[in-house]
């Protein structure tokens, strides 16, 4: 069942991501961003996150994308032109020998995995609200502080920025 | 896997869809019936007696209508934006409770589809992404009308989503938790225990909740994006017969989960005004019917008050409603959490 879930999720990033980098209409591909984005929420959801899943679709699909997607509405750009200048001989090598390595780097890393029954299971209050939350506001107190200060002054910044007159 | 729990789940989906789609149609005579009556007229009142059958006619008008799509619109996005507005409405009902749990063939059964820990955060989720279906058909469309209506809805939408929040996050200080089974549960007793009142003290927060639901669904006096005599139709003005119906349906979808998800937090949800044991009501299908009455019968207050709003006061101007989203009921929302806060502090909650 988890397994189905997965290769239906996996297969709706991909494709997801894909139509994102390889569509000419910009605002499709923002939608297929958006897309990929809730198939990442599944996947957090099958990690037995749920409070993060449901973070990353309010936070990240519902409001950023939104925004970009507002953006590329009022710009209106032309759509791309599909003749894309074909490479060069030394680009094509390097893309050649530099995916070999990922290909490389990502095969080891998967089959020298530790075996998933290695890892305890998780408790049933693992990421629930409250674990979160607990988390957050003993453990990481100062990193949280610190990262809404961040916040606030990026806020300030992005308003100073847009405003013509103060 | 607990396939009972499955089936039970699918049967409650396919019961909750077919009762919000029958809510719809009920709605839209209620509507226009109301309407008349606040304006002096006659509604429809042809076709059945008081006009009963008018959402009937309604429907078979809409399947049989001509489909038609602009040349230049993008097809597949203007396809899929209808869809998207549907999907994400009833979706975002999936979280209400409409009753308490009850005992069906022997099998305990809570009458909610979705009991997660994230509970209200589902439906607020869902409510986001219905952000996406205005998107899509303001901009697939490819006319002038169409992409100004999508984006002033959309980030008319965008803005009250903030204030919504926050009125919920009084709500869960108050109760403590996230789940609104458990929220409908801690409003038991008399009807003065529910948050809008001495439960919770949630009196600002319902308010709020209220105004940014009829932003949300961009219902007067927030329907500018919408209104004919300044986008035409706003974000569906190139849309025909059954498309316009899927987003006419799911508008009225999006005011049934609003007001169900007011009722649920802020008003006692399925409780009645009165403990069961006062009557001597005992756990049984009597009360428990008197319940689901009880909730059927607030959401429905709501969506007669949907009509009655319209009626009663003029739109808002864009920049206007702008203003009130961002500078008078955020903050109020803000002064909201940071009151409940003190108020759990100190343990008067």
């Amino acid at each position: 069942m988890e397994l189905s879930a997965f290769v239906v999720l996996t297969v709706l990033a991909i494709v997801s991501a894909m139509v994102v980098i390889l569509h000419r209409n910009q605002v499709v591909a923002a939608l297929s961003l958006a897309a990929n984005l809730v198939s990442i929420a599944g996947f957090y959801l099958l990690l037995h996150a749920q409070f993060l899943a449901l973070l990353q679709v309010i936070v990240y699909a519902g409001a950023i994308m939104v925004l970009i997607l507002f953006v590329l509405m009022l710009l209106n750009l032309p759509e791309e032109s599909r003749r894309a200048r074909a490479p060069g001989p030394i680009q094509a090598g390097l893309g050649v020998v530099l995916a070999a390595v990922f290909v490389a780097v990502m095969g080891w890393a998967v089959f020298g995995a530790t075996e998933a029954s290695a890892f305890p299971r998780p408790s049933p209050a693992f990421g629930t609200v409250a674990s979160v939350g607990t988390v957050l506001f003993r453990d990481y107190f100062y990193a949280f502080e610190a990262i809404s200060l961040l916040l606030v002054v990026a806020m300030v910044g992005a308003v100073l920025l847009a405003k013509r007159r103060l | 896997m607990d396939w009972e729990l499955l089936a039970i789940t699918c049967i409650e989906i396919v019961v909750i869809v077919n009762v919000l789609l029958v809510g719809v149609s009920v709605m839209t005579w209620i509507e226009r019936r109301l309407s008349g009556v606040m304006q002096f007229r006659w509604g429809p009142n042809r076709v059945g007696p008081l006009g009963l059958f008018q959402p009937l006619a309604d429907g078979i008008k809409f399947l049989m209508k001509e489909d038609m799509i602009p040349q230049e619109a993008y097809k597949p996005i203007f396809i899929l934006a209808p869809a998207l507005a549907m999907i994400t409405s009833v979706t975002a009902f999936s979280i209400v409770p409409y009753g308490p749990t009850v005992e069906i063939f022997g099998r305990t059964v809570d009458l909610v589809i979705l009991d997660m820990d994230g509970g209200i955060l589902f439906g607020l989720a869902a409510t986001s992404l219905g952000v996406y279906g205005i998107v899509c058909a303001g901009w697939a469309s490819r006319s002038k009308y169409s992409l100004m209506g999508g984006l002033r809805s959309s980030a008319q939408m965008v803005s009250y989503e903030l204030a919504l929040g926050l009125s919920v996050i009084g709500v869960i200080l108050a109760a403590g938790t996230l789940r609104p089974v458990a929220i409908v549960e801690q409003q038991a007793g008399w009807f003065w225990n529910w948050n809008v009142l001495a439960g919770g003290w949630q009196l600002l927060g319902f308010l709020i909740f209220l105004i940014a639901g009829y932003a949300e669904t961009n219902r007067l006096p927030f329907d500018l994006p919408e209104a004919e005599s300044e986008l035409v139709a706003g974000y569906h003005t190139e849309y025909s017969a059954m498309k316009f119906s899927m987003f006419f349906m799911a508008e009225y979808i999006a005011m049934i989960t609003a007001s169900s998800l007011l009722v649920t937090l802020f008003l006692g949800g399925w409780q009645l005004p009165f403990p069961p044991e006062v009557v001597g009501l005992e756990p049984g299908w009597l009360l428990w019917s008197l319940q689901i009455l009880s909730f059927v019968a607030k959401v429905g207050f709501f969506m007669v008050l949907y009509v009655w709003v319209r009626w009663t006061l003029p739109r808002f101007r864009y920049d206007q409603l702008m203003n009130l989203g961002w500078k008078r009921l955020f903050p109020l929302a803000l002064l909201n959490v940071v009151v409940t806060g003190l108020l759990v502090a100190f343990d008067v909650i």
